[in-house]
């Protein structure tokens, strides 16, 4: 199965049966599985005019009580933006997959890179914070959609997966569990009496539980800042307790999101931090390194945002370098930098997309790091 | 209320007047007073709308009110339904994600001319075009009210507006036309003046299985009015009532509006055909058979609509105009 089959299965086994898209190479076939799918498990997939109704439909259609995902590529990720504040704002839990593909503009349609993840961290207007996670291969684009739901209903709060054109397109084995052993977060749904319910509690950790339209709630919700019932409350003070929540009920759960995977970090003198597609090709030039008696070690991110600065922290006191290869003119690098803060070299192996990375450029990067 | 010697039990800024209101159950009164200008004609449609729900017998916890941007885009905010103030112009397609998450909700969009037909007309053609199941209300007061005043695709040729200082050289969309142009399977129009009428007409489209698009001609008597040198809210009326014409089931093609000219009211088109979902579940239920699972909320209910549908599929999309039954 292919990375992108591999999306719409892990999100069907969530129990998403809501999908609202627009086609965009490289992700179509993700929405083309869920067309295909969605009449035998009781899901509705709807090809919407455009990305913007898309994701709009998908954030109407939580209020209405389902899970749901849609896919897309760069241009079709910017259009969608504005949205994701309205998902941040209203507390929506969403899953959204970034098939990234080269730009700016349309730029190599079929052809892979990372150029989105500034994006999706920044792109909407406004403060607030997302979840993302970055999958490097099928088996991994059906089990983080698995995780993505399960995130985004903890957190009340839209999950993206940064995956890329070779993850999506690339045919691998995937090993689907039975049912009953993949572990799926239900929504929190409210139970308590109409009159003390409230669709949001700023108390910058957890979010409040949910109801959905046609409960007799008669909830309201809106982007405009809001009080705890859903009103419009424009002033500075209510602001700051909205904006503090969205960020803190991110911030002060990191540890518990933050997924890495590393391998011999311990006694390194450079370690690669990559993430996703460029984590695959790393491996082959930390193996020549490796033969050539260079102690390196690795670290994948696997979450994103938020980013693991504590991590990061602990490597820079104990190394020489870090070399840093994505496939975009360095972006997760000026963070892995930011939290370095001087205390060893930084090297981004960058690239312009388009293809993967020369595992000698990551392996030319290390022997630079090694010796200075 | 007590005897007419009395002063009336309530003023506008007690507890009383929140509580003993007639539409206190209707509408959020704790958010009262509202943010519309003495003389626009929001307000009117708020009114006619809540009355039309009070008439129609419908459950009201299954009724969903979506709004984008704007002056009329505050409208969810004030109604006690479930009711979201989403993004400017996306009001439509949130519905669209509202519904068919969970079909036993009937679906109103409340929102202005610039929201619904400018940045939102793409999604206003093809939630049409589909037959989605939505009841859209337009208030077309021909200006951007919220951002001051600015010009929209309504705006008639020659009307002033912040953005056409000289006047208006562009040529503005007749909505009722668009709407039936793209699909709409009920269209009507009516102003602000009249109300009975447009109750009226709410209560059908509440009862229309569709995507219905009703278009209320409203004064915006801060912008609009006073650009145009048209004086109050009152003024407005008098020009609505000297210059509606109401023409039911008139061709839409006729319809369009011109700056202080003659304004075409009444219910242009009543159709029935298959709503999205009916589309969906009618389709697959053919193609796929019995792996099929229909998509909705109660399944043995969809299945026999559905095929209740399929017996009288022979008989191609009805007309069912009943003109005059408004008024």
């Amino acid at each position: 199965m292919d990375g992108d089959h591999a999306l719409a299965e892990g999100a069907l086994a969530a129990g998403c049966r809501f999908f609202a898209g627009y086609p965009i190479t490289p992700s179509t076939e993700t929405a083309e599985r869920f067309a295909e799918r969605c009449p035998e498990v009781g899901g509705l997939f709807i090809q919407m005019e455009d990305e913007i109704a898309s994701i709009t439909a998908n954030v109407g259609a939580v209020w209405g009580g389902q899970k749901v995902m849609t896919v897309t590529s760069g241009p079709g990720f910017s259009l969608m933006m504005e949205t994701f504040g309205l998902a941040c704002m209203m507390e929506t839990p969403m899953v959204v997959a970034d098939v990234q593909r080269t730009g700016p503009s349309t730029g190599l349609p079929t052809l892979t890179a990372q150029q989105d993840m500034m994006q999706v961290r920044w792109g909407s207007h406004g403060d607030y914070r997302i979840i993302a996670l970055v999958p490097d291969s099928p088996q991994e684009c059906f089990d983080l959609a698995i995780e993505a739901f399960n995130l985004a209903e903890i957190y009340r709060v839209p999950v993206f997966i940064m995956t890329d054109e070779t993850v999506g397109h690339m045919h691998e084995k995937v090993v689907i569990p039975p049912a009953d052993q993949i572990r799926i977060v239900e929504r929190n749904w409210y139970a308590g009496p109409k009159e003390d319910y409230r669709p949001y509690d700023f108390n910058g950790r957890t979010a409040a539980p949910m109801v959905k339209a046609g409960d007799g709630y008669r909830i309201h919700t809106t982007g405009l800042t809001h009080d705890e019932r859903g009103y419009p409350a424009l002033t500075p003070a209510m602001n700051r307790k909205v904006v503090k929540h969205l960020i803190e009920k991110i911030e002060s759960n990191a540890d518990s999101i933050i997924r890495t995977e590393e391998d011999g970090i311990e006694g390194a003198d450079v370690v690669v931090v990559s993430y996703g597609i460029s984590s695959r090709i790393a491996i082959r030039a930390i193996q020549q390194a490796r033969n050539a008696g260079i102690k390196v070690g690795m670290l994948r991110l696997i979450t994103v945002w938020p980013f693991c600065e504590t991590k990061i922290r602990d490597i820079a006191r104990n190394v020489k370098a870090i070399v840093v290869p994505e496939l975009n003119y360095g972006q997760i690098v000026l963070e892995v930098e930011r939290c370095a803060a001087g205390r060893c070299r930084v090297i981004s192996v960058n690239s312009c997309g388009g293809a993967v990375h020369d595992p000698e450029e990551i392996l030319a990067a290390i022997k630079e790091g090694a010796n200075p | 209320m007590s005897g007419a010697d009395h002063a009336p039990e309530y003023s506008t800024d007690d507890k009383s007047f929140r509580e003993q209101n007639p539409m206190a159950e209707f509408l959020r009164m704790e958010r009262m007073p509202h943010i519309w200008c003495p003389g626009c004609g929001i307000g009117t449609v708020v009114t006619c709308f809540v009355e039309a729900i009070k008439a129609s017998g419908l459950d009201r916890d299954k009724i969903a009110v979506v709004s984008g941007i704007g002056c009329s885009g505050r409208v969810a905010g004030y109604v006690k339904f479930d009711s979201f103030h989403t993004t400017h112009g996306r009001a439509i397609p949130f519905a669209t994600g509202l519904k068919l998450a969970n079909p036993e909700l009937k679906v109103v969009v409340i929102s202005g001319d610039g929201d619904l037909a400018s940045i939102g007309g793409n999604h206003l053609i093809h939630a049409a075009r589909r037959n989605m199941d939505l009841m859209v209300i337009c208030i077309n007061n021909f200006t951007y009210g919220m951002t001051g005043g600015q010009v929209t695709p309504t705006t008639p040729t020659l009307a002033n507006a912040s953005t056409t200082p000289h006047g208006n050289y562009e040529t503005p969309f007749s909505l009722p036309f668009l709407a039936d142009a793209s699909g709409a399977t009920f269209v009507a129009r009516w102003t602000a003046l009249h109300a009975h009428n447009m109750t009226q007409t709410f209560g059908k489209a509440l009862k229309h299985r569709g995507f219905s698009f009703i278009e209320v001609i409203a004064p915006c008597t801060t912008l609009y009015q006073r650009r145009n040198k048209l004086g109050d809210g009152l003024d407005a009326m008098d020009y609505y009532k000297e210059n509606a014409d109401i023409q039911h089931g008139a061709d839409t093609r006729s319809v369009g509006i011109s700056f202080q000219g003659e304004i075409a009211l009444g219910k242009f088109v009543e159709r029935q055909k298959p709503t999205f979902l009916d589309a969906v579940n009618d389709h697959y239920m053919k193609v796929l058979g019995d792996s099929y699972q229909l998509y909705g909320k109660n399944t043995a209910e969809l299945r026999k609509e559905a095929e209740e549908r399929a017996r009288l599929s022979a008989s191609e999309e009805a007309e069912i105009l009943d003109c005059g039954a408004d008024d």
